[in-house]
């Protein structure tokens, strides 16, 4: 049986930047999965969150559902109507230069006909605080998405050492 | 198990222990999905759910194993709906709910997803535990769960059994089954 989870590609940030896309999504598997290992360039707050955008759309053409705790409480969240959609709590230079938060993305049916979901599995820890969250999103698009852009909504650059994966999943 | 996951490296490839099993679209028609005959050579189940409905009903996706309509399932989720986290469970039940209608339900244009991994699923002495992390979002309403099942049954799993509690799928729902093998 053939592999099914495959690496796409690897993505290093060697120069902090304001934005990060990743172009050139081949359209041959079923899902996607992103996986980053966030860190942001801002401070002093501990912590950031980002966002994506896809196939470069700035409509506010977004929404997302979100549940979090903070070590003391949980709570839920929603935005709609936006641009961009919410990924999850990045750790930031405020933290410490070696503290990463940990986001995953799985983007269903991205070539597919229909609006865009995606699951985000996310989880930021600083040692006396941190976030834990999941987070559903929607693009009201009907497009095969090809691209997508991180940002930080803080408008923080998107820092040296920050990896993302790009993972295809191909269903029989 | 410890599964590694190869980052690429201009053309290296992952190993075999995540297969595609079978895959399964929404008929327009029905509201059920059966996963048959599945084999016993794997570690673990991952289902990867993308279902839309043919009409907005809020009705919630349910699964069964083997067929099996008794009183042997128990489930506890956190649910959030933009608003208000909340957490629930039931036990005793003769059926798991895998996409939990707390405010949505199954759409007829955004789609709930999920990802339901299945552990030890031909285990003869094990009860089945399951690990589900789904939401839908339309713009203005949603729900994230993450919940966990169990199956009071040591019978290996042969056969999954996905359906709606009312109304079809659409031809857009695609319901993968993934094996998932340990070294």
């Amino acid at each position: 049986m053939p592999a099914t989870y495959e690496p796409i590609a690897t993505y290093t940030v060697g120069t902090a930047v304001a934005s990060y896309t990743v172009n050139s999504i081949p359209a041959t598997y079923t899902d996607l999965r992103v996986v980053i290992n966030a860190h942001s360039a801002l401070t002093p707050s501990q912590d950031s969150l980002w966002s994506i955008k896809f196939n470069g759309d700035t409509g506010n053409n977004y929404s997302t559902t979100l549940i979090r705790g903070n070590g003391t409480a949980a709570s839920s969240l929603a935005q709609s109507s936006t641009a961009p959609a919410r990924i999850g709590w990045a750790l930031t230079d405020g933290a410490g230069a070696s503290y990463y938060g940990s986001i995953i993305l799985d983007i269903f049916s991205y070539a597919g006909a229909t609006y865009k979901t995606y699951l985000s599995n996310n989880a930021a820890d600083w040692n006396g605080g941190g976030y834990v969250s999941r987070i559903v999103g929607l693009w009201r698009s009907t497009s095969a998405i090809t691209s997508f852009t991180l940002t930080d909504n803080n408008a923080a650059n998107i820092s040296v050492g920050t990896t993302i994966t790009l993972y295809g999943i191909k269903a029989a | 198990m410890i599964l590694g996951i190869l980052a690429s490296s201009g053309g290296a490839t992952a190993s075999a222990s995540y297969e595609s099993i079978a895959t399964a679209t929404g008929t327009g028609s029905s509201g059920t999905i059966t996963f048959s005959s599945i084999p016993s050579t794997y570690t673990h189940l991952q289902l990867r759910v993308h279902a839309i409905a043919t009409a907005y009903s809020g009705t919630g996706g349910y699964m069964r194993f083997n067929s099996d309509t008794g009183s042997n399932y128990a489930y506890h989720w956190l649910a959030g709906s933009g608003s208000a986290a909340s957490a629930g469970g039931v036990a005793t039940q003769t059926t798991m709910q895998v996409l939990l209608n707390n405010v949505v339900g199954l759409h007829n244009t955004s789609a709930n997803a999920a990802i339901i991994d299945v552990l030890d699923y031909a285990s003869t002495s094990k009860y089945k535990t399951l690990r589900d992390f789904e939401g839908v979002d339309i713009n203005g309403s949603g729900d994230i769960v993450i919940s966990s099942g169990l199956w009071q049954s040591t019978s290996a799993i042969n056969s999954i059994t996905f359906y709606l509690g009312s109304g079809s799928f659409a031809t857009t729902t695609t319901v993968a089954l993934y094996g998932i093998k340990a070294a």
